[in-house]
């Protein structure tokens, strides 16, 4: 009561830094667009001024993996390329999130086949699927501001002790 | 003599006991040869000035699954100065299968046969480059073979570890 009152007429504001710290993360998350087949047009769409995904923060999506919390995986995943998106992956520092874009991507879609793999839970930790064929750009707006919402909710400290994976560098 | 008599003519001339049969279905015409003789007959349809098929356009195999010589091998050849699509088959006698392979005749064979090779498991003898395409290497299975499941067989193919 009294101590908001007073402080913030000098320019301060108290307040926890758990919920800073979430508050800052879950308005600048920065994709990793792991676009690999059709659904990435939609993702990419997300992005343009129709859809305008810089209103939540997220219009940095660069192909590094550097500096991006969260993944969002549009596409086929085949056998073959879930090494690579696994990699990927454990490139991004923690914390960091997924979101299963896609019918192909959360289950197989309609590739029930010895290819592709029936859904990326099974390499991926999977924050948040999004159901389509392919999902319209609001659909992932709609996964993003549900990643935010689960992002508002963290705690700084559940990360702390988090052990990095050891990577797997290319042998090549 | 119109185009097709004298491509037919000249093969038969050419290669008349090698051939094994000659079907002309619907405007497409398609010639059976003895695999042994593949390469000669390749080389002779692309040199031969009357017949110039210059470009091949696909290499591919059939499963026949349960017939005794189980595989064919079909290319799809192509003439410019013609205008004009012939497709050659070739029975192939044993297993494992095996084959000439075209590279030396048409550059464009080679990824199609590496395709073949890594779908159906068929040989190209003396190709540059055998290796698999699609699948990865050390896979040892071909998927387009008829025994093959089409989810594939549990274990054959290797996931990244989820550790978290
Ligand atoms: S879910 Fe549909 S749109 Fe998306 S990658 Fe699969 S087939 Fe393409």
């Amino acid at each position: 009561m009294g101590l908001e009152a007073k402080l913030s007429s000098d320019g301060y504001l108290t307040t926890k830094l758990d919920a800073i710290i979430a508050w800052a993360r879950s308005n600048s998350v920065w994709p990793m667009p792991m676009g690999i087949s059709c659904c990435a047009i939609e993702m990419i769409s997300a992005a343009d001024p129709k859809y305008d995904i810089a209103r939540f923060g997220s219009e940095v999506m660069r192909f590094t993996p550097r500096q991006c919390d969260l993944m969002i995986v549009a596409g086929t995943v085949t056998y073959k390329m879930a090494q690579v998106v696994r990699r990927i992956y454990d490139q991004m520092p923690e914390p960091k999130w997924v979101i299963a874009m896609g019918a192909c991507t959360s289950s197989g879609g309609m590739y029930r086949s010895y290819n592709v793999v029936q859904g990326i839970d099974q390499f991926l930790p999977v924050d948040v699927y999004t159901a389509g064929c392919p999902p319209r750009p609001e659909n992932l707006l709609n996964a993003l501001i549900t990643i935010q919402n689960k992002i508002k909710k963290s705690k700084a400290r559940d990360y702390q002790d988090k052990i990095l994976p050891e990577l797997e560098l290319s042998k090549n | 003599m119109d185009l097709k008599t004298t491509i037919i003519e000249k093969i038969k001339s050419k290669f008349g006991d090698a051939l094994e049969e000659v079907t002309d279905f619907r405007e497409d015409l398609s010639v059976t040869i003895s695999p042994e003789k593949i390469l000669e007959f390749c080389k002779f349809i692309k040199n031969d000035n009357d017949l110039s098929f210059e470009m091949c356009k696909d290499v591919t195999a059939i499963d026949w699954a349960t017939r005794k010589n189980r595989f064919t091998v079909v290319y799809h050849v192509y003439s410019f100065k013609n205008n004009f699509n012939l497709r050659i088959k070739a029975n192939l006698k044993d297993d494992p299968p095996a084959i000439d392979s075209v590279t030396p005749v048409w550059k464009s064979a080679n990824w199609y046969e590496r395709e073949t090779y890594d779908m159906y498991g068929i040989n190209f003898i003396n190709h540059p480059d055998l290796r698999r395409m699609y699948m990865p290497e050390g896979f040892e299975y071909y998927p387009l073979r008829k025994d093959f499941p089409v989810m594939g067989i549990p274990g054959s193919l290797p996931l990244p570890e989820k550790n978290d």
